[in-house]
């Protein structure tokens, strides 16, 4: 274990311990263990089908680990209610899915669910986040791809997450598109200390943005380290 | 042309039977044409449908000898068989057995029951089984409708459910409008059937009361009066049902379990 490893271990906002999950008689993860500090940004790296998406999911507790556990904030995430948790956790899908409504209405969603409204000030002051400035009003059906993620994105981060994770969340963006939903994410993490855990399939993305990535391989974990250390130069 | 070939009633039966089901298979094979295959399903269900009427036309005949109180377990079993049938037609809902029985036996059973103590259905066996059986039948039509409605609704939206969910919003409020939309469109044939009443259908118990001396306005009141419990024992077992089912739906830590490969 390197320095750096111990310390983010010591700083994790999360950490997996051995999750697994098995669904029949088929493995989809087994034993993965990992952390995430605070301004961090971790990448899930690996071939299509090796468990990325199936990990994130386990961690906003969309599934049920078959055996091992999550942590947040070192307690067992089992022990958090479910909503609280995924507050707690938000998650940006690969598909936005933007509910009908115009785009101040998709922020309130998730606050709206815990009894809490937003004002005109904070939905602003979240689209300014996302580099959707006077966007609040606009129809959320009619928005471009790359629109739609920033507001998925501006909607997950209405619920005040601690930890955000990203699931391949610019894999159907044009160029441009992706690389400003990129220098997004990156900010996100260093200037709002924001946890942030993105699944790519994309191993140049993950050089770009990331500190550190965990790469899964058939449901297992290969290797955990620096970008430096797994991907190379 | 049957009643000069065949002398008893239950012979000229038979072969009404035989000659409504060829017609059937005719519409099948025409189908067929289409790739569309129903031959073992539908060859299934009419040779079913013979057996099991045949069935309850003995068994009716040794009831009109027997006590009054025992239509009630013969309404009992209807239901619980209405519960299976019905059943599967929501494959790969958790619980879907129970949730079916359940909501029949309540809509169902507490629209016959009312209408029995109210007067409107008489308790002898001879009324009492067969309105019974159209009140059953139809609540099984009803939720069989509105359970594979709802399976689909969650199917095609599973994207839209868990985004709701990983943003913290319940179970029940993520697939409320899904719900509701199974009830409405599972209601859509008994709505449709009272307003086409008498104008583009005569239903069959207006019809027997008809044959068997009933005044012409009394046996149309009264077959509007049986058509109104089935959209009043129909709705309640949708609603029941749509309800129930929600919770099979989701694990206790708030999962979608319904998914399509489950």
């Amino acid at each position: 274990m390197t320095g750096a490893d111990r310390t983010t271990k010591d700083q994790a906002v999360l950490r997996g311990e051995n999750l697994g999950r098995v669904v029949g008689t088929k493995t989809i993860l087994s034993s993965i263990s990992f952390e995430v500090a605070p301004s961090e940004l971790l990448g899930i790296v690996g071939p299509s089908g090796s468990g990325k998406s199936s990990l994130l999911r386990l961690l906003n507790r969309l599934d049920e680990p078959t055996s091992g556990t999550a942590f947040l904030d070192r307690q067992d995430y089992r022990q958090i209610p479910p909503r609280e948790l995924r507050r707690r956790v938000g998650m940006v899908t690969q598909r936005p899915f933007l509910f009908p409504g115009d785009v101040a209405a998709n922020l309130r969603f998730g606050p709206a669910h815990r009894g809490k409204s937003l004002s005109e000030a904070d939905i602003a002051s979240l689209l300014d986040q996302v580099g959707l400035p006077g966007f609040a009003g606009n129809d959320a059906a009619v928005l471009s791809g790359g629109e739609q993620q920033r507001v998925s994105l501006a909607r997950t981060l209405a619920n005040q997450p601690e930890v955000l994770l990203l699931d391949e969340p610019t894999s159907a963006l044009d160029d441009e598109a992706k690389r400003g939903i990129e220098g997004l994410i990156a900010g996100l993490a260093r200037e709002h200390g924001l946890a942030c855990v993105m699944v790519t399939h994309d191993r140049d993305q993950a050089r770009r943005i990331c500190q550190r990535v965990v790469l899964l391989e058939a449901g297992r974990l290969v290797q955990t380290g620096t970008v430096m250390e797994v991907l190379g130069a | 042309m049957l009643k000069s070939l065949f002398h008893t009633e239950i012979a000229l039966g038979l072969a009404q039977a035989a000659i409504a089901s060829v017609l059937a298979l005719l519409v099948v094979l025409l189908a067929r044409r289409r790739n569309i295959h129903l031959e073992k399903d539908a060859s299934i269900a009419l040779l079913r449908g013979i057996v099991q009427i045949i069935v309850i036309g003995s068994v009716l005949a040794l009831l009109l000898r027997a006590p009054r109180w025992t239509s009630v377990f013969l309404l009992a079993g209807m239901v619980l068989a209405a519960g299976s049938i019905s059943a599967k037609r929501a494959k790969n809902i958790p619980g879907a057995g129970k949730v079916s029985t359940y909501s029949i036996a309540a809509g169902a059973g507490l629209v016959t029951a009312v209408m029995t103590w109210a007067g409107v259905i008489d308790t002898a066996i001879t009324s009492l089984i067969p309105v019974g059986s159209m009140i059953i039948a139809n609540a099984m039509n009803t939720n069989g409708l509105a359970l594979n409605r709802f399976r689909s609704e969650v199917l095609a939206h599973t994207g839209e459910i868990e985004t709701a969910l990983a943003l913290g919003a319940t179970p029940d409020a993520t697939i409320r409008s899904y719900a509701e939309s199974s009830i409405h469109s599972s209601l859509i044939p008994a709505i449709d059937n009272l307003r086409s009443l008498g104008i583009v259908w005569i239903p069959g118990l207006m019809t027997g009361m008809l044959l068997s001396g009933a005044k012409p306005m009394y046996a149309a009141i009264y077959q509007f009066v049986v058509i109104a419990m089935i959209l009043a024992s129909s709705g309640l077992t949708s609603l029941l049902s749509t309800t129930m089912i929600q919770a099979h739906a989701f694990s206790k830590a708030d999962q979608l379990l319904l998914k399509g490969n489950a």
